[in-house]
């Protein structure tokens, strides 16, 4: 059926995506002779990028609307930090509560800062190049320059430690947590019934479905996948929890953005602001949720990293603001907005953090690293514009021809208006 | 007998997958206006950009030859300096520069990189006084109009000493009187410049006003080149040539069906400009429109008709908004576009891709915007349900597309236009205000559209038609309102109304004569 071509086509890009990551896991994997996939280093792996991945969501639905980023995340990671580390160490508050405190922190952030942008309609860039130096401040202030440690252990429990093993004496298949392989084998088994109980439903009410195969493959390379990564993770530790909350906000948010209304309109904002606004899209409220929702995320963010830290530093999340939108823009979002996904987001966090970790197992420098996540982020977003704008294809051409004019980007736009693959009668 | 300037020999364009044109042979003689028409998609511009090297040599086949010399041009740059010039239909000036700044951006009046600005505004004033617009050099040009915009593009063209001047639908835009105006700067041009100009127009009335050779291209062909200068080529014989057939009716026939109750009415409708807050942008309109029927809004391009049509949408334009709506006897506050949306009402936009569609978006997706809560529940939407009704309503109203996952921007102007309708009519209302809605489309899809405004209303609905074109609202309306300078200056029924007298209307007023 030409309509799942059609399909295919426009996801292309995340295809793609996909591919890079998996070529780069499996390159990494032989570079550090197989150190990359050893449990523990898996294991490692998702304590390190947890955060990253958090912030790439909550920046995605702002890069959404138009792509306008938030440049404060970093500080109020850190902000978030300092407070719980205030709240907890310094006057011994109770652990669960003061989440909750910081949570509510992050969202206030968020309504002042979306306040700015959605209402005030002052440029994203620089109300949140303000947030980060007022938040940065604010952190400062609040810690008195100093660092606080150690976090007692019921908060270190929600985000460093691992699901506890009902049974413990149980040894299936060598693995050392059997719990953490039985979640796996059930997560697998719940996607495979979705999928086959979703395909039913269609029938039943004569909707299009795609071929049987697309129905087969598609579990058929998920569900292992779940599998083996909790394996794996079993072999170590067991599944830290950490990844319950990640794996909890990806489905939340790609729910969101791909199949509710709010989501729909989030695209249609970041696709043409004016016409959303004329198709009954409110586009103000929508923007300041944007900003309000990444305030939210960017105190789940907070308060993981501090965790991991473990201690409530000033420098805290130096930077993070940085790595959340190039995890963003290598996943195929577009920087004017309307084009982008949860999934792309996550790949593009994954493949930033694979290639730290590969490089650092390596004993490649930082120095190198921060050179080397440059240009991976140029090459990801250049290999999109030229495939889109088909430049290589004349430029090589020409350049084959020996020909010594001035190259010109054959304007796609007017091929578009009188030519090109248009489907004009 | 005149000398040829230019000739075009089998040119052949290719793009991926597509021959846009396929053994085109065109000649124009020194002096003359020539006239390029044809379909959208017909190969119009990509011609024009062949010709003035946007398209450079080596990737058509074929032969340039202008003024007795072979062309191999590698940029615009070459073309322009044989005098080739082309203006392109969105306008290229910089709204933040001057008119002066503008008229020689690329042609620096210069000595080694250092601007000689008492030249340049000499020099611009000369040009300025040509093409007779009346503004000072160092106006901005976002400060000026469309029409005086389209004058300065001549102006600049005219300063890199043109002799070819190309104009790729110089008055899509504009109204008929500021239209008219570029046609008699181009006859000036000629006749006292000996300026050559090849104009691309869908407006075949101004063609026949203006050229004395016509070339009609279909597919990407050159199907003849009629001669105006013996005697005049009639509209239906271009038509004819343009789509292939005769084409007898422009406008399908209905059955007039209006029913006696008024289905929506506006009265005193007062909107000040958003910008300027003391300036009245739309003052004092009233107009009713009885169920079953079309009626037309006959306004100039800044009389205010778009903005009275946003006030009413909901106060998507415009601030201090007074007046009220009535809709089937009912007073209604519509404080917002949703609000506007539920009940019943739909705007659509003159400008499909600033304020229409999503074109990076599927056709889908674009067809349920307006309405998603008919396709979700609770906030979740049903992709497969989606999918069906965006399916139902691309056969309705014959959008040429594979599937509706298919990307708007690939589609041609025509098939846009009707996504921007299906969206609409997917959302269900009563009435439908309709703002240039066959603006920038083929003949062919012209027709195809009004069928579909003629199926809606014969259905019941109530339906208001914005235009600028004086035949699209002859042919297609029951009852006229001309509006200028904000107000409604006249109404008609269809069968008192004439172009002449419209057009005498707001000329009168404008002078002054008469007053709402």
């Amino acid at each position: 059926m030409s309509s799942w071509k059609t399909t295919f086509r426009n996801n292309l890009k995340q295809y793609m995506m996909l591919f890079s990551l998996l070529a780069i896991i499996i390159a990494f994997n032989l570079l550090t002779d197989g150190v990359l996939l050893k449990p523990m280093n898996v294991s490692n792996l998702i304590f390190q990028n947890a955060y990253v991945v958090i912030l790439a969501v909550g920046m995605l639905l702002c890069i959404l609307t138009g792509g306008n980023i938030d440049l404060s995340v970093g500080s109020v990671v850190a902000l978030v930090g300092a407070c719980a580390g205030t709240f907890i160490i310094s006057w011994g508050w109770n652990p669960h509560l003061s989440i909750l405190l910081c949570l509510l922190i992050g969202l206030a952030i968020g309504i002042w800062q979306g306040f700015w942008i959605a209402y005030v309609r002052i440029p994203a860039f620089i109300a949140t190049l303000s947030g980060m130096l007022v938040f940065r401040g604010l952190t400062l202030l609040v810690l008195k320059g100093l660092t606080l440690a150690p976090f007692p252990k019921e908060y270190l429990m929600y985000f460093t430690g691992y699901i506890p093993d009902l049974f413990p004496n149980a040894q299936l298949f060598g693995v050392k947590n059997t719990t953490s392989l039985l979640i796996g084998v059930i997560i697998a088994i719940c996607f495979c019934i979705i999928q086959i109980h979703s395909y039913v439903m269609r029938v039943k009410k004569q909707y299009s479905v795609e071929s049987v195969w697309f129905l087969v493959l598609k579990p058929a390379v998920i569900s292992p996948a779940i599998v083996w990564l909790f394996y794996v993770l079993a072999l170590y530790r067991g599944v830290p929890m950490v990844l319950i909350v990640l794996g909890i906000i990806l489905v939340v948010y790609d729910f969101i953005t791909s199949r509710t209304v709010v989501g729909r309109h989030l695209y249609a904002l970041g696709g043409n602001e004016k016409a959303a606004r004329l198709s009954g899209v409110n586009t103000h409220r929508l923007l300041f949720l944007a900003y309000v929702n990444m305030g939210l995320l960017a105190a789940i963010a907070g308060v993981v990293f501090a965790a991991r830290l473990n201690s409530a530093s000033p420098q805290a999340g130096n930077g993070f603001e940085l790595d959340a939108i190039a995890a963003c823009f290598i996943g195929g979002a577009s920087a004017s907005g309307g084009i982008g996904t949860v999934g792309g987001s996550l790949i593009g966090a994954m493949i930033m953090g694979v290639l730290n970790n590969g490089m650092s197992i390596m004993g490649i420098s930082t120095n190198v690293q921060q050179v080397v996540k440059g240009l991976v982020l140029l090459g990801a977003v250049a290999f999109d514009v030229i495939s889109k704008n088909r430049i290589s294809f004349t430029f090589w051409k020409r350049l084959r021809k020996g020909d010594r004019g001035r190259f010109r980007a054959s304007s796609p736009k007017v091929e578009a208006e009188d030519g090109s693959p248009s489907l004009h009668q | 007998m005149a000398k040829v300037l230019l000739e075009m020999r089998s040119i052949t364009k290719e793009f991926p997958g597509v021959k846009a044109l396929d053994n085109v042979n065109i000649t124009v003689m020194e002096g003359e206006i020539h006239a390029l028409v044809g379909e959208n998609g017909a190969g119009k511009t990509t011609l024009m950009n062949v010709l003035s090297g946007i398209h450079p040599y080596g990737t058509y086949s074929g032969e340039i030859v202008f003024d007795g010399r072979i062309c191999q041009h590698q940029g615009i740059k070459d073309s322009e300096r044989l005098g080739i010039v082309i203006i392109h239909q969105e306008l290229a000036l910089i709204p933040y520069l001057s008119i002066g700044e503008n008229m020689f951006l690329g042609n620096e009046q210069h000595r080694r990189g250092i601007i000689n600005w008492d030249e340049t505004y000499r020099k611009a004033e000369e040009y300025l006084r040509i093409v007779g617009v009346d503004e000072s050099v160092r106006t901005l040009v976002k400060d000026i109009s469309i029409s005086k915009q389209q004058l300065i593009e001549v102006a600049k063209a005219l300063a890199k000493n043109v002799r070819l001047l190309i104009l790729d639908e110089p008055t899509s835009s504009l109204n008929e009187r500021d239209s008219k105006k570029i046609l008699d700067l181009l006859k000036t041009l000629r006749d006292e410049q000996g300026i050559t100009s090849i104009i691309i127009s869908h407006k075949l009335n101004e063609i026949a006003y203006c050229a004395d050779r016509i070339t009609i291209l279909r597919d990407g062909s050159t199907v003849e080149t009629l001669d105006q200068t013996m005697d005049s080529v009639s509209e239906a014989r271009i038509i004819k040539g343009m789509v292939g057939r005769e084409m007898s009716k422009r406008y399908p026939e209905r059955t007039i069906d209006i029913r006696d109750q008024v289905a929506f009415e506006v009265k005193n409708f007062t909107v000040y400009h958003e910008l300027y807050h003391d300036r009245k942008v739309v003052d004092n309109v009233s107009f009713m429109i009885r169920r079953g029927e079309i009626v037309g809004i006959y306004g100039l391009i800044g009389s205010g008709r778009t903005e009275l049509a946003m006030a009413i949408f909901g106060r998507a334009y415009g601030v201090k908004i007074s007046g009220t709506v009535i809709k089937d006897g009912q007073m209604l506050e519509l404080k917002s576009v949703p609000e506007a949306i539920n009940n019943g009402l739909a705007y659509v936009t003159e400008d499909r891709k600033d304020s229409g569609l999503l074109l990076k978006n599927s056709l889908m997706h674009n067809i349920t915007l307006p309405r998603l809560d008919y396709v979700a529940n609770k906030g979740r939407i049903d992709r497969d349900r989606e999918k069906q009704i965006a399916e139902k309503y691309r056969e309705a109203l014959g959008i040429k597309a594979p599937n509706v996952e298919q990307l708007v921007e690939n589609l041609s102007g025509g098939n846009q236009q009707k996504v921007l309708l299906a969206k609409w009519i997917y959302a269900q209302p009563d009435v439908l205000l309709l703002d240039e809605p066959t603006r920038g489309v083929d003949v062919g899809a012209k027709y195809e559209i009004y069928q579909i405004v003629n199926q809606l209303v014969e259905q019941g609905k109530a339906i208001l038609l914005i235009s600028s074109e004086l035949t699209e609202i002859l042919g297609m309306v029951d009852r006229i309102y001309v509006m200028d300078e904000g107000q409604i200056i006249a109404e008609m029924p269809r069968s008192e109304a004439t172009q002449e007298g419209i057009m005498n209307c707001i000329m009168q007023h404008s002078k002054g004569e008469i007053s709402a």
